[in-house]
């Protein structure tokens, strides 16, 4: 399977569920493996895909490692497991004897790029939750704090520092764009935001194309699951600091969490496991929820929730509670 | 004798090591080791129990929505709440659409693409299979993966996305289905039954569902074309490679039954040993430690008393895996276990004549693919727009509950203690912790480890490719495994 020419991708599973790979199955117009070929992008190894298996397949990482095989891209899903005591026995690669641990460190240092996909290889993420009883890191962070298994002066060979595509899951397209912006050599330190994320989706917020944008507007807010209305206010919705494309990039064909009827959860976040508080539900002080939109003072937040809570007309603050539209919009030309 | 060590296994959900001891070219001992531990079970405690519909579908991205059902189940159990008509018929839909895209993933994309080894390079068929399985580049590999993904936008109009939804709550689902999106979700059907119809079996779903005991299934067979029909390859090749010979087990079968309507599960519960159905008794149920990476529980527990403390210097330990036990007893969970046990009359035919083994196990997972679509065809036609989908009432302070569900690769459990509001102890058993379970304190395998007694090796084969097949038939999730 090694190639001269393209775009060599290898894709190691650590310490997480296998869900971005699954989410990655899920590439549509073209599929991915169209979109895969489409771009010159070449799998030295999948571990959904690839038919190479045991010792077939530890030969491929002794190839990379030994530089026989070019890696322009190692791509690591899943936190890194550095437990228990340093050790990394937490997650020994079946067959080697040897933790994940050291041998993403070993190929990390000859990768032309390095991708932490999803949240858990960016920054620990779901298997960092509670009191770590792993020692769960990301490859470049643990949480906030930059370091992570491969070391805050990590460079991949390219001078980039690790990719972060982070998401519980990450979105199929936000994976094969950025290998495709990659293999396509348009990708640069200035496509990453501040926490190493692929601007291409990370300078979006989820709020962006919400459909219950108009309930938000007027502070017409759900107070139960399955109702209609805004999630900011009771149920914990993050949409509005989350980064992400959610609702203008749409999941299996045309869903997003709050398109489902749940709250966001900021998933895309390092610490999105530990809020501090329980999920799906949103703590206030005052009746004002503490976490208010990016980048919107407070005052003004208040002064126009006021106002719009007192503007807001009855077919909102109706359809808000129900789980289906009771009152739909009307057309004032028909008359009353 | 010296030990073989196979690994890592990939086209199996998370990593796994198989060790082998051979005699006289065929396997004579096994050790099935599952190599990654997360801790789920320890980083649950403490939290509000609701949260646990945020962590615990995370354990597995390909049993997200299973995991979401068992702690949804077992929260509503723990607080006696019921579901709105539309909130059952919703969360089947999302389960069911789940559990056939696994089976289907299963098919094409990891259990069929080993007949594309160069190994059988001398088999008639062998041009054929590279052709349409051959991993990566077979002709099927795009098509499954457009169908599989059309298919999905079932998830994306009822779940939000998948993996990882928190559509699916104790009280129901948080997302209402208009009238206009029925229509669609039944368009979404159609197209995943025209794919299975044209490519999968090429036949229609009633003609397949029509085939009752091994007589009739080697005429369907005979009477069709295995390059129009990939069920049919399927059977074809493992009828010249003598596939019911290979991973027999004689085990117990246990179903927790699932997709519940009304009160009545679609498949059956229940417990298969030796042509005789018995009662589940969920109380029976224990998990035993002896040859785990595991300490903290002298002896087996049920899981509302189990604990989980991983010790990786465990004396005896060789996996991170529990040995669960039903009565003490080594079960075998999965589609054959749950066609069985409901009595689908293929399954009963073909098991009665060879028990458990690779040619069964993905026979009885490819027939659940269609017996499972027609009922999701009439779930959605029972949908009642602006009817409640959830009832979103609160949990109690102090309480215990399980949830007992069926993943595409067997039996799932979660059992939670809730006191002052808080999480005191929550434990899962998955499918592939009894499948692939390590010894128990009596020495005694779990079913992969006696399935895969008697392999035979191939000259010059290391990792034998029986090995890779009797794994494999299993669908196992290691990620589910030991969470």
């Amino acid at each position: 399977m090694t190639q001269s020419t393209g775009f060599n991708i290898l894709w190691l599973q650590s310490g997480g569920c296998g869900g971005c790979s699954l989410s990655l199955l899920n590439a549509e117009s073209p599929n991915l493996l169209h979109t895969l070929e489409g771009a010159g992008i070449n799998l030295i190894w999948h571990p959904m895909l690839s038919e190479a298996s045991g010792s077939e397949m530890i030969a491929i990482l002794q190839a990379a490692i030994a530089g026989q095989v070019r890696l322009d891209a190692l791509c690591i899903e899943g936190a890194i497991l550095r437990g228990p005591k340093d050790s990394g026995r937490f997650h020994i690669l079946a067959g080697t004897g040897r933790p994940m641990l050291a041998w993403v460190r070993e190929l990390a240092a000859v990768a032309h790029y390095t991708l932490g996909i999803g949240t858990g290889a960016s920054f620990g993420g779901i298997t960092a939750g509670g009191g770590n009883p792993t020692d769960a890191c990301g490859l470049q962070y643990a949480e906030t704090e930059r370091g992570g298994a491969l070391g805050v002066d990590y460079r991949s060979k390219s001078g980039l520092p690790v990719i972060n595509v982070a998401g519980c899951p990450t979105h199929p397209n936000w994976i094969t764009e950025t290998l495709m912006q990659l293999a396509l050599g348009d990708f640069s330190a200035d496509n990453l935001d501040e926490w190493q994320r692929p601007r291409g989706y990370a300078d979006h917020l989820v709020h962006h194309g919400c459909p219950r944008n108009e309930y938000y507007e007027f502070k017409a807010s759900a107070e139960e699951h399955s109702q209609l209305g805004c999630m900011m206010e009771h149920l914990g919705c993050l949409g509005t600091q989350a980064h992400a494309d959610c609702n203008t990039r749409l999941w299996n064909g045309e869903g997003s969490c709050l398109r489902g009827g749940y709250a966001c959860i900021n998933c895309t976040a390092p610490g999105f496991q530990e809020p501090g508080h329980r999920f799906q539900e949103t703590p206030k002080i005052a009746g004002i929820p503490i976490g208010l939109p990016s980048d919107m003072p407070k005052a003004w937040f208040v002064a126009l929730a006021s106002l719009s809570k007192a503007a807001t007309p009855r077919r909102l603050r109706e359809n808000a509670h129900a789980d289906h539209i009771v009152v739909p919009p009307h057309a004032r030309k028909k008359g009353p | 004798m010296s030990r073989t060590i196979v690994g890592p296994f990939n086209r199996v959900e998370g990593d796994l090591e198989v060790q082998i001891e051979t005699r006289d070219n065929r396997v004579s001992n096994a050790w099935v080791v599952s190599p990654m531990y997360r801790g789920f079970e320890q980083i649950l405690h403490g939290k509000d129990p609701r949260d646990a519909l945020i962590y615990t579908p995370r354990i597995c991205g390909i049993c997200s929505v299973s995991q979401s059902v068992a702690a949804a189940d077992a929260l509503a159990h723990a607080s006696g709440i019921e579901r709105p008509d539309n909130g059952e018929l919703a969360l089947n839909l999302i389960h069911a659409c789940e559990n056939l895209a696994d089976h289907f993933t299963h098919f094409y994309l990891f259990f069929m693409p080993d007949f594309a080894r160069d190994i059988y390079r001398d088999q008639p068929w062998f041009d054929d299979v590279v052709s349409r399985f051959k991993a990566v580049k077979g002709r099927a590999g795009a098509d499954v993966m457009e169908a599989r993904a059309g298919f999905m936008h079932l998830m994306g109009i009822m779940a939000g996305k998948w993996p990882h939804t928190l559509g699916i709550q104790p009280g129901g689902s948080t997302r209402g289905i208009e009238a206009q999106e029925k229509v669609r979700l039944l368009s979404i059907l159609a197209g995943f039954r025209r794919y299975l119809e044209q490519q999968m079996f090429g036949a229609p779903l009633e003609e397949v569902l029509a085939i009752g005991d091994r007589v009739q299934l080697e005429s369907w067979l005979a009477a069709g074309d295995p390059n129009q029909s990939d069920f049919r390859r399927f059977l074809q090749l493992a009828n010249d490679l003598e596939l019911h010979n290979l991973g027999r087990t004689d085990n117990r079968f246990m179903s927790y039954g699932v997709y519940h309507r009304q009160g009545e599960p679609l498949f059956r519960s229940g417990v298969w040993h030796q042509g005789e159905i018995s009662k589940l008794d969920p109380a029976s149920i224990t998990e035993d430690i002896s040859h785990s990476w595991m300490e903290g529980q002298s002896e087996p527990q049920h899981p509302f008393h189990g604990v989980t403390l991983p010790d990786a210097d465990a004396k005896e330990g060789y996996s991170w895996c529990k040995a669960p036990r039903l009565d003490g007893q080594v079960v075998e969970v999965g589609a054959l276990a749950r066609q069985l046990i409901d009595g689908q009359p293929l399954v009963r035919d073909l098991v009665a004549d060879s028990g458990s083994n690779v040619r069964n196990r993905v026979i009885a997972r490819a027939l659940e693919i269609p017996r499972v679509l027609v009922e999701m065809e009439q779930w959605v036609r029972q949908l009642k727009p602006k009817e409640p989908f959830c009832n979103d009432s609160g949990l109690k302070r102090e309480s215990e509950g399980y949830g007992l569900t069926e993943a595409a690769r067997g039996s799932l459990g979660h059992w939670v203690r809730i006191k002052n509001g808080r999480i005191l102890n929550y434990q899962i058993v998955a499918p592939t912790t009894w499948n692939f379970s390590p010894r128990d304190r009596n020495g005694v395998s779990g079913p992969l480890e006696q399935a895969l007694l008697g392999a035979p090796i191939r000259d010059g084969e290391k990792e034998p490719v029986a090995v890779q097949h009797i794994v494999r038939s299993f669908d196992p999730c290691m990620v589910c495994t030991v969470h």
